[in-house]
């Protein structure tokens, strides 16, 4: 409590002005999760349709007897590729920590992974541990584009195909609200149980397959990974967003407190400054009287 | 004269949700037509054109990078790679592409990727193609 008015002063302007930044910063991330939200919604009518013709294809397949083509075919290895999606930039509470922190997990559960890495945050952090990655992306903006995914699933179907792998898994940040976000794995090949086995008793027996159920599945699925991926990105982008958002709504109300209780100290400094000066006239006023 | 249902969906949005008479697709075995009420399909699609629109008339089309369609309950899902309906088409840029391609493939260095450079000349002249058709 030692501070002179003055240093107070100073703080306080220091902390307003800070303020203003994260202010500022506050209000952007709510414009940008606007945009994004909303694109987030509209990728939803086409996975889950992919996502319905994959069943029913399967279903057929399984109906007739047929071998699956190998792409499609379970695995048994335990080898595994994870696509690590985190933020270029930081001041987002949380959001990278919960990632990395699920990472690490993922890699104790399975020391066999190659990691596929999207965003300066978990690049730097595995640089850091000396950890090498199949394959990394920076840079990609606040709106990712089709095209991203598109190169992203490229690269893990080539390793798929060639059985690099026999599991690929996307560790991103679902989107629940605007207040929670959740660091969250997707598992997206070998394709998930809750589709291969949804429910087929409706399937249409009369299906006709151009030009066989073969060429349609080893067609579908790199729709199915890139849309997975696709949707994955957009649904990270809008929880950093919220994340940075939250996290600078956060900072706005510290600094306030802050603020509040600097202008408190710097008032009581003030007043014992202006008592003790009136006590010295006062005893100047005595002094001289007696 | 019946119609069904046509739905183009890309990851990004919806381009087309319309009632037609007639929806003709590229397969990769080749053009095939659909018409109301088909028997329930599932189809491979190559990169080429979508018509759809009434039998006789004017029918709209669209550029289609290739892609899947289901047809089930009289309602036609094509859900595609990438999908640019004909007016939307950026022509200059579909031109420079089309230069990017050629060039890539007359000069046959050993970095590049040639299937890749084909597919993108066939993307860039097939988008080509439907602009013009629009604009006549």
């Amino acid at each position: 409590m030692a501070q002179t008015s003055r240093e107070i002063k100073r703080r306080i302007a220091s902390i307003t002005n800070t303020q203003q930044i994260t202010r500022a910063m506050e209000m952007v991330a709510a414009a940008k999760l606007r945009k994004v939200q909303d694109r987030v919604a509209s990728t939803r009518p086409y996975f889950q349709r992919l996502t319905s013709s994959l069943s029913t294809v399967l279903g057929a397949v399984e109906q007739a007897g047929e071998e699956l083509p190998e792409i499609a075919q379970r695995r048994d290895g335990d080898r595994h590729c994870l696509l690590v999606l985190s933020s270029d930039r930081g001041l987002a509470g949380g959001y990278n920590a919960a990632i990395t922190r699920q990472a690490e997990a993922f890699l104790q559960e399975h020391p066999e992974t190659e990691l596929v890495i999207v965003g300066r945050k978990a690049r730097d952090y595995f640089r850091r541990r000396n950890r090498t990655a199949l394959a990394e992306f920076v840079g990609f903006g606040d709106e990712p584009n089709l095209r991203q995914a598109m190169d992203i699933g490229q690269i893990i179907l080539d390793f798929y195909e060639h059985g690099m792998f026999d599991h690929f898994t996307i560790l991103y940040t679902q989107f629940v609200s605007t207040l929670t976000q959740r660091a969250a794995l997707r598992p997206v090949l070998p394709i998930p149980d809750e589709i291969t086995e949804a429910d087929r008793a409706g399937l249409d027996p009369v299906y006709i397959f151009e030009p066989s159920t073969k060429a349609v599945l080893e067609g579908l699925i790199p729709l199915y990974v890139n849309a997975a991926v696709y949707q994955s990105l957009m649904e990270a982008k809008a929880s950093e967003f919220s994340a940075r958002m939250n996290a600078m709504a956060q900072a706005t109300d510290n600094a306030d407190e802050l603020i509040k209780e600097l202008t408190q100290t710097y008032n009581r400094a003030r007043q014992a400054q202006i008592t003790k000066e009136i006590a010295e006239i006062v005893g100047g006023a005595d002094a001289l009287q007696s | 004269m019946a119609v069904l249902t046509c739905e183009v969906l890309t990851p990004e949005r919806t381009v087309v949700q319309a009632e037609v008479e007639y929806v003709l697709l590229p397969g990769v075995d080749g053009q095939f037509g659909v018409l109301a009420n088909h028997q329930p399909l599932m189809a491979a699609l190559d990169i080429g054109v979508v018509e759809f629109g009434p039998l006789q008339g004017k029918r709209r089309k669209l550029a289609l990078g290739g892609g899947f369609v289901e047809m089930h309950d009289n309602k036609l899902t094509v859900m595609a790679r990438t999908a640019e309906l004909a007016e939307e088409i950026d022509v200059l840029r579909a031109r420079q592409a089309k230069r990017r391609a050629e060039e890539r493939l007359q000069a046959r260095q050993a970095d590049v990727d040639v299937a890749r450079a084909q597919v993108s000349l066939q993307k860039a002249l097939l988008r080509l193609r439907v602009a013009n058709d629009a604009e006549k």
